[in-house]
């Protein structure tokens, strides 16, 4: 069967440079980066490079890289190593759940923390940051582009106010890497999390960048790797893949592959929009990256609709992967405001490097028809039509 | 009729609709396997009595689960969890939950068949291109020329008959629906199971109702009403005796259903049943074994499957509960959507809450819930 992959935001296909660049390490480079002799060099140089390739995606020093499992260790690093019991977090309802859960565990062990509200467009307002800020406030921290909609939180405006706050700013921006430029100074922020296996890396890989001056406590003890912040041997062939990646996905803003993406984006959007009735874009009126859209499809189950569509080929999501088979409705839409059903009428389609116009044309053949399949059966959508005559005319 | 052949089947993880799934993939049909996500089983852990850990093996546990996925992975088909843990709450809980509040006695699993199983996940089914469902149910369905509709029978292997918790289904629903165990007997599908390689041929089959650990309902009520924020109401009151007399006091109309003989904490020189729950006056009757038994029901919120409508008196043999031997009884029309049921015999402890089946032969002629 053709099979489309329109589910980037949960993870991209490794790119075979990447896999190409990695290959060596798990056969004849393998050695540990702390040992002394001639493998344990090699090691260690492959792990200082990849450090200086994904210091150059974010526009940082290398020394300022820690290495991590991903994404969902970034985030709990940068918030346990910074806050304490009796400190005070702000952060906000739309975050991933490695932020929002790791929050949670927060307070329980004696910190609080305040959850911003997000508007219709599910943007955080930076005066409420500065509203929320206490004397014992320690970090904000704020995703960057969200793994649901891929809306832009104005992270910059945010980082002046920690700024004059004196507090840390951190921002998940797992889903912003490789999409459009992270460069933490103009940022402003003095934590950043990314992760391999969103920009074509491989899974279990991922970074934090740790500002200069910011002291963290570690969440592995052992010995002293990556400056004492991350104690274990270094994951080679993963973090030689991440450092390949990087680079890579720092050559796609100038070699145009970002923006092919974002016209397949807008391309599938508006082909969407234009063919199938009483549906909208979740954000879709604020920055969003160019990969990703969230739509809503009135009188749907999302979740039957992702399976019609992965049996006809097609692999999109319902949202996060990790929300699937929770019975919660996505928090990100429903903090936005949709109604839990809308919520559960979402579904996001998320695009990556590899997509063609063929994939987006593809997709388009197939999304309305399941539409209407789906709605045929839907009693909630034969209660809709029937309250409104105008809407058969 | 057109040549059908997608399949959604609905697999629990257990024997039967694994061998389900098998069955109909030798026989050439395009399979898709389904999971409905129905509850939670951390949810109520550690809630008032309730175990800290989830207790292993239940319904929707995550090894279900993971068995029904691996039985999906060895027969190669497309496998999804799909959730209804909202509507099971809705649907099947909640009104488990006032059933036995309102003293009594519910069958969680028919209001699943008629809600979750055979309404929406069917619903799903069609929805996602497959125009059947096909469960691991013992019963049979056909479509009888001369009257024209769609019957359910019991199946081959009486033992495993599951026609009583399948009264509700509807014409459109039996049309869509294959019980591809309804000629085969538990050892064959084992066997069966066996041959087409999967691994958990052997796996004990489920007896309880799924969402309540080790069958303790009452420990169940308790730890669900706490997680509402409700807490159990007082229903305690009195022990009466059929003509009225006041024997002693109860702790709540909960913990009784009908037949029920332990826990009445009266001493009296001859054993003491539990006759008849009266939930608006928090009394509970009791009396001798003799007084427990009655030879007459009535039962509401009715469907019919073998005739349109029940029309006239029929002689039928009507079963009241899972466990109980079809006993001859005339049906007929008592007023609108309720029967009176007359057996030839008295019947032991018939029980509100229940549903009562009925018979023609094998065929089920509709069924209703008794009040």
């Amino acid at each position: 069967m053709h099979r489309v992959y329109l589910d980037n935001n949960a993870t991209t296909p490794l790119l075979p440079e990447v896999f190409e660049a990695m290959r060596p390490y798990f056969f004849e480079k393998f050695g540990n980066a702390s040992s002394i002799h001639q493998q344990g060099q090699q090691a260690r140089a492959a792990v200082e490079h990849a450090r200086e390739q994904v210091a150059g995606l974010l526009n940082c020093r290398p020394a300022e890289i820690v290495f991590t499992s991903g994404g969902t260790e970034g985030d709990n690093l940068a918030l346990f190593g910074l806050a304490k019991p009796g400190e005070h977090v702000i952060t906000s309802a739309v975050e991933h759940h490695a932020v929002l859960n790791t929050c949670k565990r927060l307070e329980e062990m004696g910190c609080s923390v305040t959850y911003l509200p997000v508007d219709g467009r599910a943007l955080v307002d930076p005066d409420d940051v500065r509203r929320a800020l206490r004397p014992q406030t320690k970090v904000i921290s704020i995703i960057l582009a969200n793994n649901e909609t891929g809306v832009l939180q104005p992270v910059k405006e945010i980082a002046k106010i920690a700024v004059e706050a004196d507090v840390y700013l951190h921002t998940d921006a797992v889903q912003a890497a490789g999409k459009l430029g992270l460069d933490v100074k103009e940022i402003g922020c003095d934590l950043l999390t990314i992760s391999g296996h969103k920009i074509h890396g491989p899974q279990g890989t991922g970074a934090l960048y740790v500002g200069k001056g910011t002291l963290l406590q570690p969440l592995l003890y052992g010995g002293r790797h990556e400056r004492s912040r991350r104690a274990g041997t270094e994951n080679l062939p993963g973090i030689v893949g991440l450092g390949k990646a990087a680079e890579i996905a720092r050559e796609g803003f100038s070699d145009g592959s970002v923006e092919r993406m974002a016209a397949l984006r807008d391309r599938l959007e508006k082909g969407i929009v234009e063919a199938v009735e009483q549906i909208g874009v979740n954000s879709g009126d604020a920055l969003r990256v160019p990969n990703t859209t969230n739509i809503y499809f009135d009188c749907i189950e999302g979740e039957a609709m992702v399976i019609a569509l992965d049996l006809k080929g097609l692999s999109v999501s319902t949202g996060a992967a990790c929300s699937s088979g929770a019975i919660e409705p996505s928090h990100v839409l429903t903090a936005m405001g949709l109604s839990a059903d809308r919520a559960r009428a979402s579904i996001r389609f998320s695009l990556g490097k590899q997509n063609t116009g063929e994939d987006v044309e593809f997709a388009l053949s197939l999304v309305p028809e399941v539409v209407s399949r789906l709605r045929e059966l839907s009693p909630l959508w034969k209660k809709a039509v029937s309250h409104q005559p105008s809407a058969l005319s | 009729m057109p040549n059908i052949r997608t399949v959604a089947v609905a697999m629990s993880g257990g024997v039967d609709s694994s061998t389900v799934a098998a069955m109909l993939c030798a026989q050439g049909y395009n399979v898709v396997g389904l999971t409905m996500q129905l509850w939670n089983q951390r949810r109520l852990a550690g809630h008032r009595g309730m175990p800290n850990e989830p207790v292993q093996g239940r319904c929707c546990s995550l090894d279900d689960v993971y068995d029904a996925r691996r039985v999906a992975e060895t027969l190669g088909i497309p496998y999804y969890v799909v959730n209804q843990e909202e509507r099971f709450e809705h649907d099947v809980v909640r009104p488990f939950v006032e059933e036995y509040l309102s003293g009594r006695t519910p069958i969680p699993c028919s209001l699943c068949n008629n809600h979750l199983k055979f309404d929406q996940l069917l619903v799903t089914a069609r929805q996602i291109g497959a125009e059947l469902l096909a469960t691991g149910h013992y019963a049979r369905n056909e479509y009888d020329e001369r009257s024209g509709r769609w019957i359910l029978k019991r199946p081959a292997d009486r033992a495993k008959d599951q026609t009583y918790f399948l009264f509700g289904l509807s014409q459109e629903q039996l049309s869509r629906t294959l019980f591809p165990l309804g000629e085969m007997r538990k050892p064959d599908v084992r066997e069966e199971a066996k041959r087409a390689g999967l691994r958990l041929f052997e796996k004990p089959d489920s007896q309880e109702i799924c969402f309540v650990p080790g069958g303790d309902y009452k420990m169940f009520l308790d730890a669900y009403l706490e997680e509402q924020g409700e807490g159990l109401p007082d229903t305690a009151g009195e022990l009466v005796t059929t003509s009225g007399e006041v024997v002693g006091e109860h702790s709540g109309i909960h913990n009784f259903t009908v037949g029920q003989r332990k826990g009445l904490g009266v001493a009296t020189g001859s054993p003491l049943y539990v006759l008849e729950i009266r939930g608006d006056k928090r009394q509970v009757v009791v009396g001798s074994g003799d007084e427990l038994y009655s030879r007459t029901l009535r039962a509401k919120r009715l469907n019919w499957i073998a005739v349109e409508e029940l029309r006239e008196a029929s002689r039928v043999q009507a079963k009241i509960r899972h466990r109980h031997e079809p006993a001859s009884a005339v049906v007929e029309k008592n007023g609108d959507d309720e029967v009176l049921v007359t057996f030839d015999d008295p019947q032991r402890a018939i029980t509100p809450g229940q549903a009562v089946v009925f018979y023609d032969g094998d065929v089920v002629v509709g069924g209703g819930w008794i009040v």
